[in-house]
């Protein structure tokens, strides 16, 4: 397996000794989001959305003017002071609507990325973990990793869309279709750290003193695969909100006027021939879509960054050529080396 | 083990074979998952003839693996299914795939010419004002729900800038033979330049919302190996040699970050061909996607099992092919590769 680069930062060891000096963990939480604008207003905006989403459930009446369904006299109505985003031939408070529908998307999208997560972390972790051909562990990870590389095989869009078809609509139709097409991304993220992690020098010292396997996978192995892992599922949870969205575009999520998703929502106005006539409809919940997936996307691809030990040293303003040169421990084969101990100072970008 | 045309070879080869079992899992999968469900045909179907229903019940109310051995055969013998109503699914896909191969390496043309320099801008400007202009573009592409892209471009931005939003040519059918079904290259073969004017004006949307949905992952990944070049001795020399700065970035830098940038290929083969399904939809567009869209059933048409068996399965196949192709070019490319 020559020819195959592994994802953006697969070895990050020292990268990651480093970030544990820089402080605890909010606090170096908290020095990633200044380092640079854009990861800080993406986690205001994902903070926000997230105490928008527990108010609505809480006390829906601060944010929202009207009632889930409520069916007011103005209808086929711009954006106005009384309907921010309009309201539908129904007379239907498009912003109210939409708002209503932000506690079910993220709710579908946290369950889905969530369980994809554990099932596929856990795959990747034995697969990387046990690994040695002839073991009956080499024998189980050979067909984790041969299942999984046909699962990845499927744009998981369309395999999704076929399952949800098969299935009928629903929440939890919609939720087990995408899982089934979602969980192989973290088997292959998962085993390609472990691997990276597992020949670094304290988990071989762990082994000499003794420590169980168990214990070295649970404590050390898998403490330090969590980072990726996490930032990987922030980016992720905008993917499947928009793989969510899309399904119920086609016409395959929920269905519309008793359930509110903001796909559905949008497929329903756009075939009632909205578009035109009363595009707010149509564009109301694709804001809220837009706008949420932005946010976790600029949280994530931000925090990325940061633990690409490649972009860590250019940005922390470190880079010099005798530290990027040790680069091709970059290939596939998981021998990777620990990443160069470079650039502690997260806090500080040039 | 080495370099030499004979283990190039043995190389793609090697590839080639193992591609066999992962197709055949690819149409077991996909076959399963369209066939979770028990049969219901009255609700699939509710305004089929009774032969039509007749003819459902008969097919989906066998035992899964009766069923699938009946389209396996079927299948080796070349003949992919038909629709309950007795539409073939072969000649349905044969027509589309040309259509959306154009669709899906325009907008591959595109993500190449605009994503790739973005990516050189980011790795320059690391961290300041260009970095943070280009990663909101990109991330906007990335958020954009592919249908609200379609949606956005057919209805408002195709009167704005007088741009065709629907089909591939203004009149069909053209006046000349297809030989290849893809509508520009078409017009070009046949000398005909008005209609391949026209075949381009009706590419150029659809191409270009599926280029900028798609459009992040060229450009991380640029920016991402470009940091990687850039700090090393041989981009030191060429700025010592009193080079241009741009002559240093896209003829020394960026040439030898193009190695890892060719793996964009296939990690965005799948992005590319799942986002024809709405694309084609929206626009019109006669290819594999919008055959896709209405045999899952669609904006609330029948589904075609048959059809949504064999569109899926070629799109996965796409997948594997580009990912080939990529791990190929790679092997080609990085000369510290050992082709084995």
């Amino acid at each position: 397996m020559a020819s195959t680069p592994a994802a953006p930062g697969s070895s990050r060891g020292g990268a990651r000794a480093a970030l544990r000096q820089a402080g605890s963990g909010a606090l170096t939480f908290w020095r990633v989001l200044r380092a640079n604008p854009l990861t800080m207003v993406g986690f205001i905006v994902v903070a926000m959305i997230g105490i928008t989403a527990v108010l609505v459930i809480v006390a829906p009446h601060v944010l929202t003017p009207y009632g889930p369904d409520q069916l007011t006299t103005d209808y086929n109505q711009g954006p106005s002071w009384h309907h921010p985003a309009g309201t539908d031939g129904n007379g239907i408070d498009i912003y109210s609507e939409t708002l209503y529908a932000l506690p079910l998307d993220l709710a579908i999208a946290f369950a889905i990325a969530g369980a994809a997560m554990l099932g596929g972390g856990v795959l990747g972790l034995i697969a990387g973990f046990w690994d040695r051909p002839g073991t009956i562990g080499g024998a189980v990870s050979i067909v984790i990793l041969r299942i999984t590389d046909i699962f990845l095989a499927f744009p998981s869009l369309i395999l999704a869309l076929a399952i949800a078809v098969s299935l009928g609509r629903g929440v939890w139709q919609l939720i087990v279709a995408i899982l089934i097409t979602w969980w192989p991304f973290y088997v292959r993220l998962v085993r390609g750290e472990t691997l990276a992690v597992k020949h670094l020098p304290y988990v071989m010292a762990a082994r000499a003193a003794g420590v169980t396997e168990r214990r070295i996978v649970l404590r050390h192995i898998l403490r330090n695969v969590l980072e990726p892992v996490v930032v990987y599922f922030t980016l992720d949870i905008g993917t499947v909100l928009v793989t969510l969205s899309t399904i119920g575009f086609v016409g395959l999520g929920l269905a519309y006027p008793s359930q509110a998703e903001w796909g559905s929502m949008m497929s329903y106005y756009q075939n009632a021939g909205l578009i035109t006539a009363a595009p707010w409809t149509v564009l109301g919940p694709g804001v809220a879509i837009f706008v949420t997936v932005l946010a976790f996307s600029l949280l994530g691809d931000g925090l990325r960054d940061i633990l690409d030990p490649r972009s860590r040293r250019v940005l922390a303003g470190t880079g010099t050529g005798a530290i990027a040169a040790a680069a091709p421990s970059e290939s596939a084969s998981g021998g990777a080396g620990p990443a160069p101990a470079a650039a502690a100072e997260v806090s500080s970008p040039a | 083990m080495g370099r030499s045309p004979t283990d190039l070879a043995i190389f793609i080869g090697k590839r080639l074979v193992q591609l066999v079992p992962v197709l055949l899992g690819i149409i077991v999968l996909t076959f399963v998952f369209t066939h979770l469900s028990v049969a219901n045909c009255s609700i699939w179907y509710p305004h089929a003839s009774a032969s039509t229903l007749a003819n459902c019940q008969a097919q989906f109310s066998k035992p899964i693996l009766v069923q699938f051995w009946t389209y396996f055969v079927n299948l080796l013998h070349g003949n992919w299914g038909a629709s309950v109503t007795g539409v073939q699914v072969y000649p349905a896909i044969a027509d589309g795939l040309p259509a959306t191969l154009e669709l899906v390496f325009a907008s591959l043309f595109l993500m190449i010419v605009i994503g790739i320099p973005l990516g050189v801008v980011a790795a320059q400007f690391a961290g300041r004002w260009g970095d943070h202009l280009v990663r909101i573009f990109y991330l906007t592409g990335w958020a954009t729900p592919t249908y609200l892209g379609a949606v956005i471009a057919a209805i408002f931005l195709a009167p704005y800038f007088g741009l065709p939003s629907h089909g591939e040519y203004t009149y069909t059918p053209p006046p000349f033979h297809q030989w290849t079904h893809m509508s520009l290259l078409d017009a070009l073969l046949a000398g005909n330049l008005p209609w391949a004017a026209d075949a381009l004006r009706h590419l150029i949307l659809p191409a270009a919302v599926l280029a900028f949905i798609n459009m992040g992952i060229a450009t991380r990944m640029t920016r991402s190996s470009m940091l990687e070049v850039i700090p090393l001795d041989f981009v030191k020399s060429a700025r010592m040699k009193g080079l241009s700065e741009f002559f240093v970035m896209y003829k020394h830098a960026l040439r030898n970050s193009l190695i890892t940038t060719t793996t964009v290929l296939g990690v965005t083969a799948g992005g590319l061909l799942a986002g024809t399904v709405v694309i084609e939809e929206v626009f019109g567009w006669p290819g594999i996607g919008a055959y896709a869209f209405t045999a899952i059933g669609g904006g609330g048409a029948a589904p075609n099992f048959d059809g949504a068996v064999a569109v899926v399965a070629v799109f996965a196949v796409g997948v594997v092919i580009a990912n080939l192709i990529a791990d190929i070019l790679y092997g080609i490319l990085d000369p510290r590769v050992e082709w084995r």
